[in-house]
């Protein structure tokens, strides 16, 4: 199977952003007028990168540098303030391994200079990103990220059990599969722990869904309205434990080959595992710092988000949503619902979508550009 | 072609999921494990919501893909909306500790 990307030096993308993506919080501003200036290029804002612990200031370093490598992206304007804790230079250092990178800082001469010079090249960036074309690619060269969000009953039944099916499709054809969400493993870790394919990798799933789990129990609450949501509960599941074994069906049915910490850079072919947040924001952000350049993403009760730089197709097993929503849904699943399409010809259909994505055509998420935002998961505290 | 009315994840379940809004009193079929089964609503279930295939004593598992999903709070008749108000999770439970911790005290 195939599908048409970019050839990069490491990878194959199904984009080709420019993208402007400001180091810190405090140069948001600035990154932000820059893309203004050129509808064309990708922003990348976030609140990160000052006045943090020091794993986490080496944390949101880790996931920009992997963030600007992820093979959608053709060429990168890093937008810095100038005194913050991550360091421009260290970035811009490890992305121009892959690609064009260039820096410019607010503190040098302002705003307007920064605007004007950051503006200049991104300009630049664009014109050569525009020579670029798309060359035939085998599905082996993809990384698909797997997600649901916004889950109902539908989700466990209908839309993770065929994009499970596709997730073992994509494999088996030599691809990659990322899955996340911690929290959402638990009372289900048991059931995927014997589908590792090792008992390192046994291990390292069980101590990730322990620390997460003793996270949750050390704020001496029942999780319950955060996790399952009020959205979930109202969507008829009722524990953690059974939306956790609802969301694993995303994952297939293959060896599970490797666990990976939140952003890093996935190297694996097979189904991985990447230790991070249920929450849409962080989640999408850690999966494309992972290398994903597709996400297929279940929603019952109809999620909307994508991502700046990574297509997000949505699948949806839900008939009022469908219905309602269709705007947002990419791929209506509804028909298994009731047993009138089998899980086998949905999750070619879902495949298709996915390739034709993979090779040009807008998610709904691109054409609403409901796309915006990103969030790196921080442990430590704002100090 | 009539639209099936419940679902069921796995053989070993005892719950049932409704694929539509089931009213107080219908009697629904169920497949499990490739035989059909009646079971009589004994109160309003939304749509997605679970219902229970088999009394369930208080605390009795909660089982659905075959897998335990939580304990019943309180005795859960065949036929009853299993939800919130009578099934908790087993996981996680944060609020739980402080209550262990002073039974092992005392």
């Amino acid at each position: 199977m195939e599908f048409s990307g970019y050839a990069r030096p490491n990878g194959v993308g199904v984009r080709n952003h420019v993208v402007v993506m400001s180091t810190v919080g405090c140069a948001g501003d600035a990154a932000e007028r820059i893309a203004r200036l050129n509808p064309k290029a990708k922003l990348l804002v976030h609140t990160q990168g000052c006045s943090q612990t020091p794993p986490d200031i080496a944390l949101v370093e880790k996931v920009l540098v992997n963030l600007a490598l992820n093979p959608n992206v053709h060429s990168v304007l890093l937008v810095s303030l100038g005194c913050e804790s991550v360091s421009a230079d260290r970035i811009a250092d490890r992305i121009s391994e892959a690609k064009r990178v260039e820096v410019v800082r607010v503190q040098e001469r302002g705003l307007s200079d920064a605007v004007s010079r950051g503006s200049d090249l991104v300009r630049g960036m664009c014109e050569e990103a525009e020579r670029a074309r798309r060359e035939t690619a085998d599905l082996s060269e993809i990384k698909l990220a797997v997600k649901c969000g916004a889950s109902d009953f539908t989700s466990g039944i209908v839309s993770n059990p065929v994009v499970g099916r596709v997730s073992d499709i994509v494999v088996g054809e030599g691809g990659t599969v990322i899955f996340g969400e911690t929290t959402e493993l638990i009372g289900a870790e048991h059931v995927l722990a014997k589908r590792a394919a090792s008992e390192d990798v046994a291990r390292r799933l069980l101590e990730a869904v322990e620390d997460v789990e003793r996270r949750a129990i050390s704020m001496g609450v029942d999780m319950r309205g955060g996790q399952p949501t009020a959205g979930n509960i109202r969507g008829g599941i009722t524990t953690i434990e059974e939306k956790s074994l609802g969301a694993i069906c995303k994952t297939g049915s293959s060896r599970l080959v490797d666990v990976v910490g939140y952003g890093d850079l996935v190297s694996s072919k097979g189904l991985v595992f990447m230790d991070s947040p249920g929450r849409e924001i962080e989640s999408l952000t850690g999966l494309a710092a992972g290398g994903a350049q597709v996400m297929l993403f279940t929603t019952g009760l109809g999620a909307p988000q994508g991502f700046p730089t990574v297509p997000v197709v949505k699948v949806s097993g839900n008939p009022e949503t469908c219905n309602k929503l269709a705007e947002h849904i990419d791929v209506d699943l509804s028909p298994v619902l009731h047993g009138e399409e089998g899980v086998e010809g949905a999750a070619r259909r879902v495949l298709g979508e996915t390739l034709e994505v993979a090779s040009g055509k807008a998610t709904r998420a691109e054409l609403l550009g409901y796309d915006k935002f990103l969030n790196i998961y921080v442990r430590g505290p704002v100090i | 072609m009539t639209r099936r009315k419940a679902i069921v994840t796995h053989e070993d379940d005892n719950v049932a999921s409704a694929l539509t809004a089931l009213g107080r009193g219908e009697v629904v079929e169920v497949e499990i494990g490739g035989s059909l089964f009646e079971v009589e609503v004994l109160s309003d279930v939304p749509f997605g919501h679970k219902f229970a295939l088999m009394d369930i004593p208080r605390g009795g598992n909660v089982v659905k893909y075959g897998e335990v999903i939580g304990r019943a709070t309180r005795d859960i008749a065949r036929g009853e909306h299993v939800h919130v108000h009578n099934v908790e999770s087993l996981r996680a439970r944060g609020d739980l500790r402080p209550h262990r911790q002073s039974q092992n005290l005392t």
